[in-house]
């Protein structure tokens, strides 16, 4: 047995590693754009002709076209409903040439944010920035549209593919991954692209989340979201409490690494998970992640202490280390009415190689040096539902600068002992398992003497196949 | 690293340890199936039952536990009928087990084995919490669970042949006893015969088919949909020119809304256990219906 799943686990890595789907020129863009057009005209087809057999349904049946009727109507005074069954529709897989489609959800949001300061130079004091961690832009504006399309491949094999339409009409692979569900004793292989499992919430879509936006030390630690492309497999334990034991080995292309023109794999990750209920009432999930990453060159400008803006570049290893908590409790695990998530992850990173300081040679002092960083963070954040729909939640960030010793390079940069913190609230109003309103608060102190008042106003309406209630 | 190789050597030795004792694993959905895989399989099984009867079965997440539970299950057995879209798939994938995938033998799904009602014609969210196979509440009709009781020793069987007299013999005696069951069941509830009566969610369709009740309305505006006050209103006024005789929700339901219209329409409001464990009365199948048709009865005094 092991032997062709190895061979199979292999064959699935060689076609990731060759189908680098990254760099997307404009013609690869121009092709997709194609594709998704096709995509729908063919769905808009399959959808009238689906329109038209239920009108011929309905005509043959007037108790079903009946309550059809009434349905459509909600304002309708209730009407006497009477004991007969209704007549059922026919309930046989329709065949043709959409019966295998795959399901399709798709995900709208939309943002109204508020900054006291400027978006345009946020930055976290002493956090070497991944790039893409501002949260929102100022004013009205709508969020990442996603969608996502899943189906059983075969019978050995599942895949999904989320790609998400930004507001700035880029179309990007958030997940496009195979899942080989075949494999037996509790193994899944996962392989392509997908977010790791490292931590709590990294592997879930920001849809999911709590608050508009990622915890501080995903923003400074990993960049907002680790994405993998590789190969991840998971272990569950045939114990009857929930123990999950996980390595990926993937491109490494994500912060903090990059890429970096290099064969073999770019990164490794391991993780354990583990969880199980307390009573009816209480249930809990625990883990411990590790990841290894490099960099090549990854460039960001930071402010030297003659108030240069100085481009920087490091080349070297990069360790993350994650503990995360999750607590639930509901009455009796039935969540409808009321319940409390308690949630904390903590994050330490230590990152060495060199840094090359002045490295477009703007200012004509060029030199590398040693570099050794030992930062950590942590957040906590507690919602609580305390009437049907309705939730309350806060969230308390915290990150350490730590001890970064920038080597020859040290007469350019003194040391920081400011520690960034931020306090968000936020209330949201569920209607129903498809729709959410939130509006959040939040003050951040990224840098010494600065404060951020933030307001985020934020819909998020989910249509299509239904979606999974992850834990 | 030291830790994990820590806990993957503790792992592997229950793994070793934990599979030998056990006979049949079965992991239930809700309940009921929990309470009839036990009547059916005795000691030949061991059941782990996934919810409880406080629990809204529509809104279940994947917890780590379901997932530690599915990891080791020989047999699922599902109601079927999307009740369990929101999670079963997900938990089924993330514990790595083939076993009990759709399709394999160690997935059983009753909804395939009964008529269904309220099977919508047409699907739309608009319409509020739609199961596009029907109704999934099936359990609340007796018959459905006798229906669903042959195909599941059936099924037994077929994943535990050493033991297929044993479940054979189990079957036909649950069989006539819960018959014979079905039948007093039915003379108790002959006043019942007529009765209109009020429902919070479309939960009980197959218990008013089976007792020939009228429901008059429900209120919930739509499946899943929590009412207001004007919808409320509605129904009030409804009810003033139809009287029913009750109100009757399920033990996992919030009392709210039925005791706003109990008082208002003076009607009684009646909780039903639903599913087993759903009142103290209901500790098993037995138990769960003669504890309905009780609660009805004197609900409609």
């Amino acid at each position: 047995m092991p032997s062709p799943l190895l061979a199979r686990s292999a064959l699935a890595l060689a076609l990731v590693m060759a189908a680098d789907v990254h760099a997307a020129t404009d013609a690869d863009l121009a092709e997709i754009r194609a594709q998704i057009r096709q995509l729908k005209e063919s769905y808009e087809a399959r959808i009238e002709a689906l329109e038209q057999r239920l009108q011929a349904a309905e005509a043959k049946s007037p108790v079903a076209a009946a309550s059809a009727t009434a349905a459509v109507v909600p304002t309708a005074v209730p009407t006497v409903a009477s004991t007969a069954v209704p007549t059922a529709a026919p309930h046989a897989p329709s065949g043709g040439i959409g019966a295998f489609n795959p399901a399709i959800s798709a995900v709208l949001q939309g943002t109204y944010a508020n900054f006291s300061q400027d978006p345009n130079h946020y930055a976290i004091s002493g956090f070497a920035p991944s790039g893409d961690i501002v949260p929102a832009k100022r004013g009205l504006s709508i969020a990442e549209s996603e969608l996502n399309l899943s189906a059983s491949v075969d019978d050995k094999f599942y895949g999904n593919l989320i790609f998400s339409l930004t507001p700035d009409n880029q179309v990007s692979v958030e997940e496009a991954y195979g899942l080989y569900t075949a494999a037996p004793y509790g193994i899944a292989p996962k392989f392509g692209r997908f977010l790791s499992s490292i931590g709590y919430l990294n592997d879930q879509h920001q849809h999911a989340w709590d608050f508009y936006d990622a915890p501080l030390v995903y923003q400074a630690f990993l960049g907002g979201q680790y994405q993998n492309n590789g190969l991840q497999v998971k272990w569950v334990a045939p114990t009857d409490v929930f123990l999950e034991l996980g390595a990926e080995i993937g491109s490494g292309e994500s912060f903090p690494g990059n890429s970096r023109n290099k064969n073999g794999t770019g990164n490794g990750i391991v993780y354990a998970h583990a969880g199980d209920d307390v009573d009816a009432s209480n249930s809990w999930r625990a883990g411990l992640s590790y990841l290894q990453t490099a960099a090549r060159d990854r460039e960001y400008s930071q402010l030297d202490l003659a108030g240069n803006d100085t481009q920087l570049a490091f080349t070297g290893k990069s360790k993350v280390a994650i503990a995360d908590f999750v607590w639930k409790w509901a009455p009796n695990g039935n969540a409808q009415e009321r319940n409390v998530k308690l949630q904390g992850e903590y994050f330490w990173r230590r990152e060495n190689g060199d840094l090359t300081y002045d490295a477009d040679g703007a200012l004509g002092l060029t030199q590398s040096g040693g570099y050794r960083s030992d930062q950590n963070g942590f957040y906590v954040q507690g919602v609580w539902q305390f009437m049907p729909a309705w939730r309350v939640g806060v969230r308390y960030d915290w990150l350490n600068p730590g001890s970064v010793d920038y080597g020859t390079n040290g007469a350019y940069f003194g040391s920081t002992s400011f520690n960034p913190q931020r306090t968000a609230v936020m209330l949201d109003w569920t209607p129903s398992e498809f729709s959410r309103f939130r509006v959040q608060f939040q003050q951040a102190k990224l840098r010494p003497d600065f404060t951020d008042n933030e307001i985020f106003v934020q819909y998020i309406l989910t249509l299509g196949a239904h979606g999974a209630h992850k834990f | 690293m030291k830790p994990i190789l820590q806990w993957s050597c503790a792992a592997a030795l229950l793994a070793v340890a934990a599979p030998a004792l056990a006979a049949l694993n079965i992991f239930a959905t809700v309940p009921e199936w929990g309470a009839l895989a036990e009547e059916l399989g005795g000691d030949k099984v061991k059941v782990y039952v996934a919810t409880n009867a406080l629990q809204d079965p529509h809104h279940v997440e994947a917890k780590p536990s379901l997932i530690a539970r599915a990891r080791t299950a020989d047999l699922v057995v599902a109601t079927g009928a999307e009740l369990e879209i929101g999670w079963l798939p997900l938990v089924t994938q993330q514990a790595g087990n083939p076993k009990i995938a759709p399709g394999k033998p160690g997935y059983f799904e009753a909804a395939a084995f009964v008529t269904m009602l309220e099977k919508p014609a047409r699907l739309d969210r608009a319409d509020g919490d739609v199961h596009p196979g029907g109704n999934p509440h099936i359990q609340t009709d007796p018959r459905n669970v006798l229906r669903v009781a042959a195909p599941l020793t059936a099924r037994l069987v077929e994943l535990d042949p050493a033991n297929a007299a044993y479940y054979q013999e189990r079957g036909k005696a649950f069989a006539e006893r819960f018959g014979i069951a079905i039948g007093n069941w039915e003379k108790l509830a002959t006043p019942l015969k007529g009765a209109p009566i009020v429902v919070q969610h479309k939960a009980f369709t197959y218990l008013i088919a089976w007792l020939g009740m009228n429901e008059v309305v429900a209120l919930e505006p739509k499946p899943g949909v929590d009412p207001t006050t004007a919808w409320l209103s509605e129904v009030l006024a409804l009810l003033q020119r139809q009287p029913a005789k009750m109100v009757i929700r399920a033990a996992y339901q919030s009392d709210r809304a039925s005791q706003w219209i109990a008082e208002r329409a003076k009607i009684n409001a009646v909780a039903l256990p639903f599913t087993v464990g759903g009142t103290p009365e209901a500790k098993d199948l037995f138990g769960l219906y003669d504890d309905t048709i009780a609660r009805l009865l004197k609900g409609a005094k």
